[in-house]
């Protein structure tokens, strides 16, 4: 029972860790470009489950001050990742557009497939 | 039970996961994304993070999966089987894993109140907000008032990829007509 609360208690790690992992998979094994930039975010997204769950207060409620309530969450990881959603999307843009680029000057979206094009 | 619905959450995220992992039709994998991101902005709203769901849930869910949709129809939906061994990567991604694991395992436990990162800065936005902006929604007031300049540069972040996009397809299109073929890349 001990060790199923502890492992209760840091689950959201945990789980944050293989959503970590998993995105740093594909990144690594995959060929496939718009697999890989699905990665990315994937990995990305992950650290925004670091930066949430620590944020959180048990009974608490959002940081939006009202007079009935007195314990609010931690505002300012909410901030940064607000922040953080916003570039990602812009980051996710740009390489797909870099992506819709390579497929029109070589045919196909395969890092494996690209390399014995140029040579390498 | 805010924990309990938030395991739940974070399991389901953890097998969607791994379902984009091991499928192959690039068409799920986007769709299997759409939906990581609708699970995602449920598990913010289970941690009070509102306005960051609401974010996620019209910037993560609906235009990423418009944008990789997109880039699916200009260009091809199915993965290649891979060539080249996948005993590295599992490798290196376990052993990232295991260190990372390692490392939070002195964290403090989900929920709690007392933790340094309740303690610094926090309570100062909490009770001085108020006062010093006047606007009761706290992040609005540090995203737009506290840390103005941090949002000023994501703004250009965004506007810099724009540009990037625009010049990126752009110039493709008004090339085509007159060459007929894309340019050579070498």
């Amino acid at each position: 029972m001990q060790a199923f609360l502890a492992f209760a208690d840091h689950y959201s790690y945990v789980i944050t860790i293989l959503l970590m992992v998993g995105g740093l998979y594909i990144v690594v094994s995959r060929s496939n470009m718009v697999k890989k930039l699905v990665g990315l975010s994937i990995f990305q997204t992950s650290v925004y489950l670091l930066y949430l769950e620590p944020a959180k207060i048990v009974g608490g409620t959002a940081p939006i001050l009202a007079p009935d309530f007195t314990v609010y969450s931690n505002p300012l990881p909410h901030v940064l990742i607000l922040t953080a959603i916003v570039v990602g999307v812009g980051t996710l843009a740009l390489g797909l557009a870099l992506v819709v680029r390579i497929h029109e000057a070589y045919g196909t979206i395969d890092d494996d497939e690209i390399k014995p094009q140029d040579g390498g | 039970m805010e924990a309990i619905i938030n395991m739940a959450l974070l399991t389901l995220l953890g097998v969607v996961t791994l379902a984009i992992v091991v499928q192959r039709s690039l068409l799920s994998v986007v769709i299997l994304t759409s939906i990581y991101s609708f699970l995602m902005a449920s598990v913010m709203i289970v941690l009070d993070a509102v306005d960051v769901a609401m974010t996620e849930a019209s910037v993560g869910a609906a235009v990423s999966t418009v944008l990789l949709l997109g880039a699916l129809y200009l260009t091809k939906s199915r993965e290649e089987t891979p060539r080249r061994s996948r005993a590295l990567p599992l490798l290196l991604s376990l052993a990232v894993g295991a260190m990372l694991v390692w490392g939070t395992l002195v964290l403090p436990p989900f929920g709690t109140a007392d933790t340094p990162i309740h303690q610094h800065v926090a309570p100062r936005y909490i009770n001085d907000v108020m006062g010093e902006v006047g606007i009761p929604n706290i992040v609005t007031a540090i995203l737009a008032d506290y840390r103005g300049f941090d949002t000023l540069g994501e703004t250009t972040v965004i506007f810099v990829a724009g540009i990037g996009v625009l010049l990126l397809l752009g110039g493709l299109r008004r090339q085509d007509p007159e060459e007929g073929t894309p340019e050579d890349p070498s």
